[in-house]
């Protein structure tokens, strides 16, 4: 059977070259980079070289301001865990959004639970953080502003510039979790006023348990991890040298094709939407119509419930997803569209399919081909469709 | 989570028995909402004899939800409606070689859906009452 994988922004399928580059690092080239002998020398200087791959795919100059970590996770723990507890003589309020991931939301509750308060910023039908309602929410207690770069479900690219100003105008710290938009949209980190950035290895094709966190020079942040003087005295802990190797190739590649390969999945998803709205009826696209991740396509299926279509899709060989994976299994509705005011009824039946460089036209037709009956299957079993038949 | 559906739970979700409706049903169960996610519509035709001769549903659910639908009907044709007033939801679930835990809601969704439409045959056949002995 075909296998069609549809689910990147879940994870995505490491790429043979970054494979390639890690496999001496679990063989040979086995020494501890902090040993002086010539083992350790050479994973020194290889996790260096990964540290300038990052750097420049973040686009930074400064190999002094990346940090790797164990993946988007713990970049984002740190990263607002770190700033919250630098930052507790000067205040206590953190300005997120209610579109997150679970990685930064629950991470602000847990500070809730330490006496912090946070504030989370309504988004519009579109998902785009209301600009207007962030301004107002800072106060002189205001330590860190953390929104996210680009939505994992519904791939909605926020204002991160113009956040960046504001929080720059009120000296206030802005993490950005870009877990989603590093390797898919072009961006400087320098030039984008954030003191803070998350990505993810395994998003961008490289190995799973890596990470890195960009911290601008000069930004005050408490570590996470306690030990010895691993990355620059801010992340204890032996590094894995063999990931970070895996992630630098990963990046180092990511940036070279950047470009073209996002106006190819562009094109894909573009051409598996039109399709779909030309065979199927009652569908609505969710997310921003232009300021989207070129990958993602997030459509809702009215009448229908979203894990009834995956299984469908899944016994096709096609993998997607509801919401995002940690969600789908869960019997809450998408925290994402419900917050963009999307009727509940509507939100069970949201499928997200998130493109990947392995896919092709052929992919998407063999898509368009068992969508239509697998939809009109689950349609005549669902009792909202009554009386809707007419077409 | 997802894929831990048993290989019966699978089968009653590809290949569901008894969808449909029955316009000139006995009794009709409805029961769910949307916001939780599952709604299910149970329709029982009833014989003189009191035993079910047809049974059919309608779900807006999960993998979990369709097949406890189909397995209700299939556990309930033939039965009398004392005999199906005692098919409970772990009932189902047993018939479907168990349901994850957190899916547990859909066969009490079943249970709640065959109750429905044999309260709705009963509260039927009683407004009929005196039309048939007169
Ligand atoms: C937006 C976003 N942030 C954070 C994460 C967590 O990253 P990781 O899986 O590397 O811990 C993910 C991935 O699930 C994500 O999509």
């Amino acid at each position: 059977m075909r296998k069609v994988y549809l689910d990147n922004n879940a994870t995505t399928r490491m790429r043979e070259e970054a494979l390639e580059a890690m496999l001496p690092y679990y063989k040979e080239i086995y020494g501890n980079a902090s040993s002086v002998h010539e083992f350790g020398r050479t994973a020194r200087i290889a996790i260096d070289g990964a540290r300038k791959k990052v750097a420049d795919l973040l686009g930074t100059s400064s190999v002094e301001e990346v940090f790797f970590t164990s993946g988007g996770t713990e970049a984002d723990n740190f990263a607002i865990k770190g700033v919250a507890h630098a930052l507790k003589a000067k205040g206590d309020h953190i300005i997120t959004s209610a579109i997150e991931h679970h990685a930064v939301l629950n991470t602000c509750k847990f500070l809730e639970k330490e006496g912090y308060k946070v504030t989370y910023v309504k988004v519009g039908k579109d998902a785009l953080v209301d600009l207007d309602e962030l301004k107002k929410a800072i106060t002189p207690k205001t330590i860190l502003i953390t929104i996210m770069y680009a939505n994992n479900e519904v791939g909605t690219i926020e204002p991160i510039e113009e956040i960046g100003k504001i929080a720059k105008e009120k000296g206030v710290y802005f993490h950005t979790d870009a877990v989603q938009a590093v390797a898919k949209l072009p961006f400087e980190a320098r030039n984008l006023n954030v003191d803070l950035l998350s990505m993810s290895g395994h998003k961008i094709y490289g190995p799973k348990g890596i990470g890195a966190l960009y911290i601008r020079k000069g930004t005050k942040i408490t570590q996470l991890f306690h030990g010895g003087h691993h990355e620059m005295g801010k992340r204890a802990g032996t590094e894995n040298v063999a990931g970070i190797v895996g992630l630098g190739k990963a990046a180092e590649l990511a940036r070279k094709e950047l470009g073209e390969e996002n106006r190819k999945l562009k094109e894909l998803r573009d051409y598996l939407y039109k399709g779909i709205v030309s065979k199927i009826q009652d569908v609505r696209l969710n997310g921003h119509p232009e300021k989207r991740l070129p990958n993602t396509l997030n459509v809702g299926f009215k009448y229908l419930e979203g894990e009834s279509i995956v299984l469908n899709l899944d016994m096709e060989g096609i993998a997607v997803s509801t919401g995002s994976a940690c969600t789908s299994g869960s019997l809450e509705p998408s925290h994402v569209l419900t917050a963009m005011g999307v009727d509940p009824a509507e939100t069970q039946g949201s499928i997200r399919f998130s493109l990947g460089r392995d896919n092709t036209k052929e992919d998407m037709d063999y898509v368009l081909g068992v969508l239509g009956p697998i939809i009109k299957r689950l349609r005549e079993m669902s009792p909202l469709y009554d009386g809707r038949k007419q077409t | 989570m997802e894929g831990q559906y048993s290989e019966k739970v699978m089968e009653h979700f590809k290949n569901p028995r008894n969808v449909g409706e029955i316009p000139d049903a006995s009794g009709v169960g409805n029961v769910g909402n949307p916001v939780c996610g599952d709604i299910m519509r149970l329709y029982i035709k009833v014989d003189d004899k009191e035993v079910i001769t047809d049974a059919k549903f309608k779900t807006f659910g999960c993998g979990a939800a369709i097949a406890t639908s189909s397995m209700v009907t299939e556990l309930i044709k033939g039965k009398t409606i004392q005999e199906a007033l005692k098919v409970s939801n772990h009932a189902v679930a047993e018939a479907l070689g168990g349901l994850p835990k957190i899916k547990m809601h859909c066969s009490v969704l079943a249970e709640q859906a065959l109750r429905g439409a044999i309260d709705d045959y009963m509260a039927k056949k009683k407004a009929q009452g005196p039309n048939s002995k007169g």
